[in-house]
């Protein structure tokens, strides 16, 4: 039997190596306890021992090449084992058949056998949760998501007790972040898991804050953030929006908030600058046709983010109105996974806790996201060059560099701030 | 009196919606003009199965004693007694659920219903009293009758349905049935073990014409075995009765007219709806419903045959006990029947769930065929019924089962294991995963599903 020659995690933050120098050549003799290859890590250069006898069949990463932990560099043979015999679909005998029109081991066999299989199928989609919760999904919609490559535990589920169905895998995208960003590096924990001591409480994560740590942490460590921050005149805006409020209590509708002209200012921008609304996809930059603002919500035990789905063929008062029931729904845990998936743009507002600026991370796939403070009463300068009692809200605008450049987001802000301190304008 | 919810007719969907209801602490009648249970229990499912087990019995005792080792010097059979065991047995299951409903304090008002308004139910009760009650909801069960034939009515003597086929109080010595669905084949299974000739017609090319053509084409035989005439592809041009019984011209392969005792016209039911206030309907006449089983009256709903087919107790008391469940909380979003198994109890017996072959192409769906036959089976062979087989249908890229059919002993019991199988979506590894226990005729189902990949040890 063959044995793959992997890269190994030479320490806890390795994600990959560079192979700086095969020891050996194919073909060598090896022996357990022999020095394989020269390995570069993030921190040190250090030798790579064999742990097996045997010959050395192939090399995959030749002299100078990067590989993850985990990728396979080589091949160890056994002694008057043929290369081809190693890589050739196995038949027959004990070993995996790989084929697809034959048995393949089930899930639960492979799950409990674990071992190397030569299987050329999809791996199995997982059975728990990265938090170790059990994630209730149907054979065949576990079969369906592995050939998909979509992940469970980002579905929720509609079959008897919240199991996952076919269906709720056929209408579920693959994972945003698989899918835009390929070969993305998965998160990794740099920092010790923290231990628990007596009178501490441990909190098993929700597969919601399972969700927020990987996106986030994914997002943070990986996308090469800048900000940009700006302060506009929110008086005309305070004026307008009890103009109108006042009209719409007249006539029984609800209220219009500070945060609806917000979003429909930021919606309005978005349509005219394309290059906002977008998402970097590994070869390729996706400048997005519809604006599906997705809105940060928080809720008991961490936060979603609702979509407004083609909010730019929505008025302010369409947008009102959709942000309500969304993030009614949102506390409710009603909303169902379309409808917080596949936005474009995010807007986070954290005014209403009386935050006057900050500064958001980027929800990946998307390319920016909108940090919203809240009005403040301040003195300003005027035209007149005098200082007087003025309304001002803090705006930034964080933004993924590769996708958004400092001049595309400044002109975005710029015509955001139009927008906003010109609000009739919202009105048309 | 007021109610939460008034249900009207006491069959398979009426009395599992009232109890259910009433299980969720509401305040319930159920309004029957006859007797609880409906046709399942009165004049159909139960009655019937207590009929084809002396029909199997005496089939065995009749042709394959021998084969057993069985000596009889004059096996004969008591019709009446025989007719009254069915009657018992129904009669007992009609009791059971009085009884349901008292425990489940669900008001059981033997009345015909009328819809005043939606809200308020009239109950007119045989000795022409009438009470006026009032419901926050109502449910309507009410169901199906035999359909007639036009120009041949029932008269419950020479042409009659499968009401009347279940009591003659006198065994015919020929009968004709007009439709080989389920009805049609039971009855002509069970009159023919007794010595009646029996003739079947049927206008489409197959017996069980909704069942998957290798099925319908092995009972097709197994009947022709059993000395059943059947006439496939064939339509009555004519029907009339006679002084001894009935004369029925037939057009197919051959034309002929053919003579019998009694016709039995099994074509399918009709709705029968209650009286008053009448919800909109479909252009086929059931009841129309919304993905909540509420009908355009408001607070009045509707389930199980009389919204339409498949007419089945057991989809009838699934619609019902969903239309409840949604009524009283407006978070729950009902579902609609969507795979459901469905059983022939003549022998072979037959049963079904989820695609046909046949559906299965046209929906283009690419599948494997696993088949085991009874025959390669040890437990078929030791209880001498090796007629038969299972037949699993595959999705070729997942690997989900699509359908089943058997056809065999108990083929109507072995079918429960790939409707959970469907239902919980299950591939062809969870089944073959799964230890069968040896012997069983369940083995057969194993075998099938390894065909599919050649992997069957036993065949």
């Amino acid at each position: 039997m063959s044995i793959p020659i992997e890269m190994p995690k030479l320490s806890d933050t390795m994600t990959q190596g560079t192979l700086l120098r095969w020891c050996k050549k194919v073909g060598d003799k090896v022996s357990a306890g022999d020095i394989l290859a020269e390995v570069e890590t993030d921190k040190a250069t250090m030798e790579m021992e064999a742990f097996d006898d045997g010959i050395l069949g192939a090399i995959y990463i030749e002299d100078g090449g990067k590989a993850t932990v985990g990728q396979k560099i080589g091949l160890l043979l056994e002694e008057g084992e043929k290369l081809e015999d190693a890589t050739a679909p196995a038949k027959g005998g004990d070993a995996p058949k790989a084929r697809p029109d034959t048995r393949t081991p089930t899930g639960a066999n492979a799950a409990q056998g674990g071992g190397s299989t030569a299987s050329t199928e999809p791996a199995p989609a997982a059975t728990v949760a990265e938090d170790g919760r059990r994630i209730k999904a149907s054979p065949l919609a576990r079969k369906i998501a592995a050939a998909r490559g979509v992940d469970l535990s980002r579905i929720a589920g509609t079959g008897p007790g919240g199991r996952i169905v076919r269906e709720d895998v056929l209408s579920s995208q693959p994972s945003a972040t698989v899918q835009a960003v390929p070969g993305a590096i998965q998160p990794i924990i740099a920092a010790p898991a923290a231990p628990a001591g007596p009178g501490d409480e441990r909190i098993p994560l929700s597969g919601m804050r399972r969700v927020i740590a990987d996106r986030l942490l994914l997002s943070k460590t990986t996308l090469p953030h800048f900000y940009l921050n700006i302060e506009v005149d929110t008086a005309p805006l305070v004026a307008l929006r009890a103009e109108i409020n006042a009209a719409a209590e007249a006539s029984g509708q609800g209220k219009i908030t500070i945060n609806d002209f917000v979003l429909k200012a930021c919606v309005a921008t978005l349509e005219k600058m394309p290059k906002v609304n977008a998402a970097w996809a590994g070869d390729a930059i996706i400048e997005y046709g519809a604006v599906n603002l997705a809105v940060a919500v928080a809720v008991e035990d961490g936060l979603v983010t609702p979509v407004i789905r083609n909010a730019n063929k929505l008025s302010l008062r369409g947008i009102s109105d959709a942000v309500k029931d969304l993030a009614t729904r949102a506390r409710n845990k009603k909303l169902k996974p379309e409808e917080y998936q596949n936005g474009t743009f995010t807007v986070s507002n954290l005014g209403s806790y009386g935050i006057e600026s900050f500064s958001a991370i980027i929800n990946p796939p998307q390319a920016a996201i909108l940090a919203v403070g809240a009005i403040v009463k301040k003195p300003v300068v005027n035209a007149a060059g005098e200082v007087v009692a003025g309304e001002r809200m803090a705006l930034g605008l964080s933004c993924d560099h590769r996708v958004v450049d400092g001049a595309i987001g400044a002109e975005y802000l710029k015509v955001l701030r139009h927008l906003i301190e010109n609000p009739t304008l919202l009105l048309l | 009196m007021h109610y939460d919810l008034i249900v009207i007719g006491g069959g398979p969907a009426g009395y599992v919606g009232a109890i259910r209801a009433a299980q969720l602490g509401k305040k319930v009648a159920c309004i029957e003009k006859e007797r609880a249970g409906g046709t399942c229990l009165n004049w159909g499912c139960i009655p019937t199965k207590s009929l084809l087990r002396n029909a199997e019995l005496y089939h065995l005792m009749n042709h394959r004693a021998a084969e057993f080792g069985f000596k009889f010097d004059n096996l004969g059979f008591d019709w009446e007694k025989i007719i009254g065991r069915s009657r018992e047995v129904s009669d007992k299951n009609a009791m059971g659920i009085e009884f349901l409903f008292k425990k489940n304090k669900v008001d059981y008002i033997r009345a015909e219903a009328e819809i005043e308004k939606a809200g308020s139910v009239i109950a007119r009760s045989a000795d022409g009293k009438s009470e006026t009650h009032t419901a926050e909801k109502i449910l309507i069960s009410t169901g199906c009758v035999p359909r007639p034939m036009p120009g041949f009515e029932f008269n419950g003597k020479t042409v009659i349905s499968s009401k009347e086929a279940m009591i003659l109080s006198e065994q015919p010595k020929s009968m004709i049935i007009i439709g080989a669905g389920a009805i049609g084949m039971e009855f002509g299974y069970f009159y023919n073990a007794f010595g009646t000739k029996v003739t079947i017609v049927e206008m489409l090319p197959n017996l069980l014409p909704v069942e998957d053509t290798e099925v319908s084409q092995t009972i097709e035989k197994a009947f022709a075995k059993q000395k059943i005439r059947a006439l496939t592809g064939t339509k009555v041009a004519k029907a009339e009765t006679t002084e001894n019984g009935v004369r029925i011209t037939v057009e197919g392969k051959k034309n002929e007219v053919l003579e019998a005792d009694v016709a039995l016209v099994a074509i399918g039911v009709s709705p029968l709806l209650p009286g008053g206030l009448q919800p909109e309907l479909t252009e086929r006449g059931y009841i129309k419903t919304n993905d909540r089983y509420e009908t355009n009256l408001p607070g009045v709903y509707a389930a199980g045959d009389i919204i339409g087919p498949p007419w089945l107790a057991h989809v009838a008391s699934y619609e019902a006990t969903q239309a409840v469940e949604g009524m009283f909380n407006a978070d729950y979003q009902p579902k609609k029947v969507g795979t459901f198994p469905g059983c022939t109890y003549c022998q072979p017996q037959v049963a079904s769930v989820g695609l046909t072959e046949r559906a299965a192409k046209e929906k283009g769906i690419k599948f494997k065929v696993g088949k085991f036959p009874f025959m390669a089976s040890g437990k078929a062979r030791a209880i001498g019924e090796i007629d038969g087989f299972v037949k699993i249908l595959i999705g070729e890229e997942h690997g989900e089962i699509l359908g089943a059919h058997i056809i065999g002993a108990e083929a109507t019991e072995l079918i429960a294991e790939l409707g959970l199988a469907i239902n919980m979506e299950a591939t062809w590894e969870e089944i073959v995963a799964t230890i069968h226990a040896h012997p069983t005729l369940s083995e057969a189902v194993f075998e099938a599903t390894e065909t599919a990949f050649g992997h069957a040890v036993h065949i």
